[in-house]
């Protein structure tokens, strides 16, 4: 038997848990808000620009993301196995693939802000 | 005086000479409600019907034998006790286990993965007797000793659904064991056990679920001790690959 | 005598239906989906900030809809359910030894519920 190389995936899901479970349910509320039209002034897309126009601003938002995605992919991979389906390696490329593209949209739209 | 009642005992019973599988059967026992299920067992067994196959041994949570599904829950029979049932009680062999008769399981799988993780100390170092014992805190000692605390029962393989799913997966008892020997100051085997847990069939296979620790009658928390594995294992991971120059 | 062990079939797709506790582990892993789905989410609204102020404007248009409230009402509720099962078991995953007790488990688990809430005021005091 051959040591596993889930430890990639493990550790950033890990990662991922820990920061979505801080952040994610205030931010789902926020855009909750936003979609019950509380506030006309909710969003401006001056200040959110701003934000992601920061160096720090983009660290914090390209963290949330990555980590949020590989956290969800990894995880889902695992509900797909518990729900019956038995093509792991198959559903491992299309999560990670899933992931990996959100990632590089990420990385892609800050870089044009 | 205890008060007795009348419960249904409601057992799975499987002879593999005559059954192609399975079947129930109910037996009357009177029970006062200071008795366990194993004592229920017993009473059938001695009054009922002496052909009851099960297996038990010390009646005090010590010896591990006795464990079964109780009314679909993984229980010790003789931490089970009738005043936390009503009238009708199920007992059947514990689940994911093959049955080999009655409410006796074959239990060799189990054992072989035990064994196949090293549960013994490997010092780190040949020490002749006349350099004296191997000494201990007792912050070394606390940091492993509710592992020491597994009877091997079996109750957490019997409650985790990725074994049933998987048998290949080592499973709850034998990783936690494994980290129990990892943890202990005096042990040097780490890098040997981690050929064998740190694998695919070995701690991937867990998903935490938690059953196993929710079941166990000694507290054990194998679940804390497969994530803390998990953990460990990559960081070694990350280690290994990344930085390669730092030697472990 | 020969040995005829009877191994009972455990069903792949049906096997959490069994136990209560199964099926909180199966919600608890179902809230990946919600996860997956609102980081995406972000991701667009991500893609309308760096486009402009008017593709930004039909992002925030687009959400404000029956079904995008239902959605993120459905995102709020599993995203805390995974929140709260994830900061329960901080103490069994890592338990932290201080001399030589170990740090009571409720200790662990207050602490991140306390950081969860200062965290989400700070946010939310930004967002608003």
């Amino acid at each position: 038997m051959a040591k596993s190389n889930k430890p990639i995936f493990w550790g950033l899901f890990a990662a991922g848990g820990t920061v979505t479970a801080f952040v994610t349910p205030v931010l789902v509320l926020l855009t909750l808000f936003a979609a019950m039209g509380f506030s006309p002034d909710l969003f401006t897309y001056e200040a959110l620009r701003g934000f992601a126009a920061h160096w720090l601003g983009k660290l914090i938002i390209l963290g949330v993301i990555v980590l949020s995605l590989w956290h969800a992919a990894h995880r889902l991979r695992v509900t797909v196995h518990d729900f019956g389906v038995r093509a792991d390696t198959v559903v491992a490329y299309v999560v990670y693939g899933i992931a990996g593209l959100g990632t590089l949209m990420t990385i892609i739209y800050l870089l044009r802000i | 005086m205890s008060e007795e009642r009348q419960i249904q005992l409601e057992v799975l019973r499987y002879n593999p000479e005559t059954d192609s599988q399975p079947r129930y059967q109910t037996y009357t026992v009177p029970c006062v409600n200071e008795w366990v299920v194993l004592d229920a067992l017993n009473y059938v067994k001695e009054n009922l019907d002496p052909t009851l196959s099960y297996r038990w041994s010390c009646h005090m949570a010590v010896c591990g034998s006795c464990g079964y599904m109780i009314n679909g829950e993984p229980k010790l029979g003789c931490k089970a006790f009738i005043h936390e049932y009503g009238d009708h009680i199920r007992v059947e062999p514990l689940a994911n286990f093959p049955i080999e008769r009655d409410l006796v399981t074959v239990v060799e799988d189990f054992i072989a993965k035990l064994a196949s993780v090293k549960p013994y100390l490997i010092p780190k170092e040949d020490k002749p007797i006349s350099a004296g014992e191997f000494k201990q805190t007792p912050a070394e000692l606390k940091k492993f000793k509710q592992y020491t605390l597994c009877i091997n029962c079996m109750l957490c393989y019997a409650a985790c659904p990725q074994y049933g799913l998987v048998p290949e997966f080592l499973g709850p008892a034998a990783i936690s064991m494994a980290h129990r020997y990892n943890q202990d100051s005096r042990d040097g085997g780490r890098d040997q056990r981690q050929e064998v847990i740190a694998t695919d069939e070995g701690v991937w296979e867990c998903s935490f679920v938690g059953a196993c620790s929710e079941v166990c009658p000694k507290h054990v928390d194998p679940a804390g001790a497969l994530q803390q594995v998990k953990v460990a294992s990559t960081i070694d991971w990350y280690k290994e690959h990344l930085m390669p120059w730092v030697k472990k | 005598m020969s040995r005829k062990p009877y191994i009972r079939e455990v069903s792949k797709t049906s096997w959490f239906l069994s136990q209560p506790r199964y099926k909180r582990y199966m919600a608890r892993e179902v809230t990946c989906i919600f996860i997956f789905a609102f980081t995406f989410l972000l991701i667009c609204a991500l893609g309308s900030l760096a486009k402009g102020p008017e593709a930004f404007q039909s992002f925030l248009h687009a959400l404000r809809s029956p079904l995008g409230v239902l959605l993120n009402l459905a995102a709020l509720v599993a995203t805390i359910y995974h929140s709260m099962s994830w900061f329960d078991v901080t103490p069994q995953a890592m338990p932290i030894q201080r001399g030589e007790e170990f740090v009571p488990g409720n200790v662990i688990v207050g602490a991140h519920y306390g950081a969860w809430a200062v965290v989400s005021l700070i946010i939310l005091i930004w967002g608003i």
